[in-house]
């Protein structure tokens, strides 16, 4: 990767994270904490929402999060020819 | 010998003869074995080991406990999204990253990318966080031992040392990952077996997940009914302010954790290491959306079948548990029957700890199924003890003597400092796991705090930043320490009894003492020497995947040491 490529690399996943974190704040302590009990009169499936999103639903989109992350993530890495590049590096 | 006794015993004895096997399958010869399995872990097994390395006694034993009785339903939220959150700031913000620093332990990013000083810092950190931690997972497995074999608690510590000792000492962390992937096997299977026929049972539905919500209406009720809050009801327990607080302390202090965060380097590769989160948190989910279907069905149940009998005729789990003093009645008003309240007439007091030992015998199932939730819970305290122990003995063994004492030690002699640093933090842990400090329950909980208010913010600082200095860190570690310990130490039962600030609890501080840490590493960078031009351009390349020259450099202990 030369400096130009390099930059573009590091916005791109940059911008991946700051929407993954954004989604992850919304659900967690949007959705789970702070919103609780007006989406608890809201009943989906027996679950009132805001419960659900704090016991099971924030954790369902955690797990979602981390593989749209990873999936991404291969992609760039494919992109810009890293992918292949890999090797174990330890410390002697 | 009961029947119950008899199949614990068998699938006690049947796992332990397991894990030995596993550590002289596995035994290793070189350092990088021994501190992170030579970094040669492909990721499924690296996220169960992860996850079983993650899931203490505490989530097994007694997290459904919390939920469904000491937090009444939504207020044990925190810990379910504070556990699981955590590891969507490993994957995103740390993993990929440290292991293409590719070091042994975090003390080793912290002093490579800072300072010595730093490093030091770092080291009391860990070590510190990690015998908090470790005391409370070896006092749980002599809990299980004394309550299904009727050995006791110390004998019960001193078999789960030996065996411990075995697969850690032989096998470093190569031992201890495949034991840890045989262990999270056990302790998965013990867990959905009874919240999978507590749910067809009452339900109909297999999916404890989606069933639990069939009965939730029916549980409001009930607990409206006998003067409780309502179960979904948010803050009953606890404010907004603080249960915000808590997550995030959990959340940041989970990202913060050595013994986890070291996982990362056992990965093969940057993309091993993300899918590692991933795998990881899927395990963990697979617990973590069951415990709070086992604890609303086991709430049910309590409501149902325990409250409103006569004080004589407990349900058999009930009187099981009766007997050993978990379950304790008091018939205040002497007319017999059990009345269950939320007010001082209350004459139930169930311990946390019994809901998932006794979920098998709440659904009826055989004596088999209570053994192997037994030796579940055993897994789950031995696995996450080991990883402690691993972090303790490769933050002395390399980044004290090695590092610091003996940078001319051979490997075969850096492998048996290890080898003996080990076999001594777990002769300690045992102490402390008979012995327990009087307020280890709350320390295992504080452990987070500090874990979150020192690591979590140098870490990612360290990798985002490139202009973060030496001095800014380590004055950001030592502030966020000693704010939220001193904090702590204010506020808790045992030494002050203090409201604290804005009624902000102990366990809720830790993400302040990290927003201190933050505003003090980033003031201080501003006015202290920038790192040197290498170490930036070192930064700016564990960015990237693949061999990149310095870090493979750096890897080979080709840098100058001046670097800083």
């Amino acid at each position: 990767m030369d400096e130009r490529q390099r930059r573009e690399y590091w916005r791109r996943n940059l911008r991946l994270m700051a929407i993954l974190l954004t989604i992850w704040a919304a659900v967690s302590f949007g959705a789970g904490i702070w919103f609780v009990e007006p989406l608890n009169n809201i009943v989906i499936a027996d679950f009132p929402l805001g419960f659900w999103f704090a016991q099971q639903g924030s954790i369902l989109t955690f797990l979602a999060l981390i593989a749209v992350y990873v999936w991404r993530m291969d992609k760039l890495d494919k992109e810009y020819g890293v992918d292949e590049l890999e090797e174990e590096v330890h410390h002697s | 010998m009961s029947d119950i006794q008899i199949w614990t015993l068998v699938f006690a004895a049947l796992s332990f003869a397991l894990y030995i096997y596993i550590a002289v399958a596995s035994r290793v010869k070189d350092t990088a074995g021994f501190y992170v399995a030579g970094g040669g872990i492909p990721a499924p097994a690296n996220g169960a080991a992860i996850a079983a390395d993650w899931m203490s006694a505490a989530s097994f034993i007694s997290m459904a406990g919390i939920v469904a009785l000491s937090t009444n339903g939504y207020d044990g939220s925190v810990y379910l999204m504070g556990w699981t959150g955590g590891y969507v700031l490993l994957a995103l913000l740390l993993a990929p990253y440290l292991r293409k620093f590719g070091k042994y332990t975090i003390p080793d990013f912290v002093g490579d990318r800072y300072s010595e000083t730093a490093r030091m810092v770092a080291v009391i950190c860990t070590v510190v966080i990690s015998f908090v931690y470790v005391a409370g997972q070896m006092s749980g497995t002599g809990l299980v031992f004394a309550r299904f074999l009727n050995v006791n608690a110390t004998t019960g510590v001193i078999i789960g040392m030996v065996i411990v000792f075995f697969y850690a000492v032989l096998g470093g962390m190569k031992g201890i990952t495949w034991t840890q992937v045989a262990q999270y096997s056990v302790l998965i299977v013990a867990y959905l077996i009874p919240a999978v026929a507590i749910s067809t049972t009452v339900t109909n539905i297999p999916v404890p997940q989606i069933g639990f919500g069939q009965i939730l209406a029916e549980l409001d009720g009930l607990q409206r009914d006998l003067g409780f809050a309502e179960y979904t009801e948010a803050f009953t327990n606890s404010n907004m302010l603080n249960v915000t607080l808590m997550t995030a302390t959990l959340m940041f202090g989970t990202a913060g954790l050595p013994h986890v965060i070291v996982r990362f380097y056992t990965a093969k590769s940057v993309r091993a290491a993300r899918f590692s989160a991933l795998w990881a948190l899927f395990f963990i989910a697979l617990l973590y959306t069951t415990a709070p279907s086992i604890a609303a069905f086991s709430k049910l149940n309590i409501l149902q079948d325990v409250s409103g009998t006569a004080v004589d005729n407990l349900p058999g789990w009930a009187q099981t548990w009766a007997d050993v003093d978990l379950i304790t009645v008091d018939d205040l008003n002497n007319d017999g029957i059990i009345d269950y309240g939320a007010d001082a007439a209350n004459e139930l007091t169930i311990n946390n700890d019994i809901l998932v030992l006794a979920a098998p015998e709440i659904a009826g199932l055989p004596a088999p199924v209570i053994g192997l939730v037994a030796a579940g819970a055993l897994a789950a305290a031995l696995s996450t003890a080991s990883g402690l122990l691993l972090v303790i003995s490769s933050s002395i063994a390399n980044d004290v003597y090695y590092k610091k004492i003996n940078p001319q030690a051979t490997e075969a002699r850096q492998l048996m400092v290890g080898r003996i640093t080990m076999a001594a933090a777990i002769v300690v842990a045992g102490y402390l796991g008979i012995n327990p400090p009087g307020f280890v329950a709350q320390v295992v909980a504080l452990a987070f705090g500090l874990a979150c208010a020192s690591f979590f913010p140098v870490l990612v600082l360290g990798i985002f930043w490139k202009k973060c200095t030496a001095m800014g860190a380590t004055a950001g570690m030592i502030t966020g320490l000693v704010v939220t310990l001193a904090y702590m130490l204010w506020t808790i039962d045992i030494y002050g009894n203090s409201d604290g600030i804005f009624g902000i609890t102990e366990t809720s501080f830790g993400v302040v003492g990290m927003a201190l840490n933050i505003i003090v590493t980033v003031v201080v960078s501003q006015f202290t020497p920038k790192p040197s031009p290498v170490m930036q351009e070192l930064v700016e390349e564990i960015r990237y995947p693949g061999r990149t020259k310095l870090v493979e450099a750096h890897a080979h202990g080709d840098l100058p040491p001046d670097v800083h």
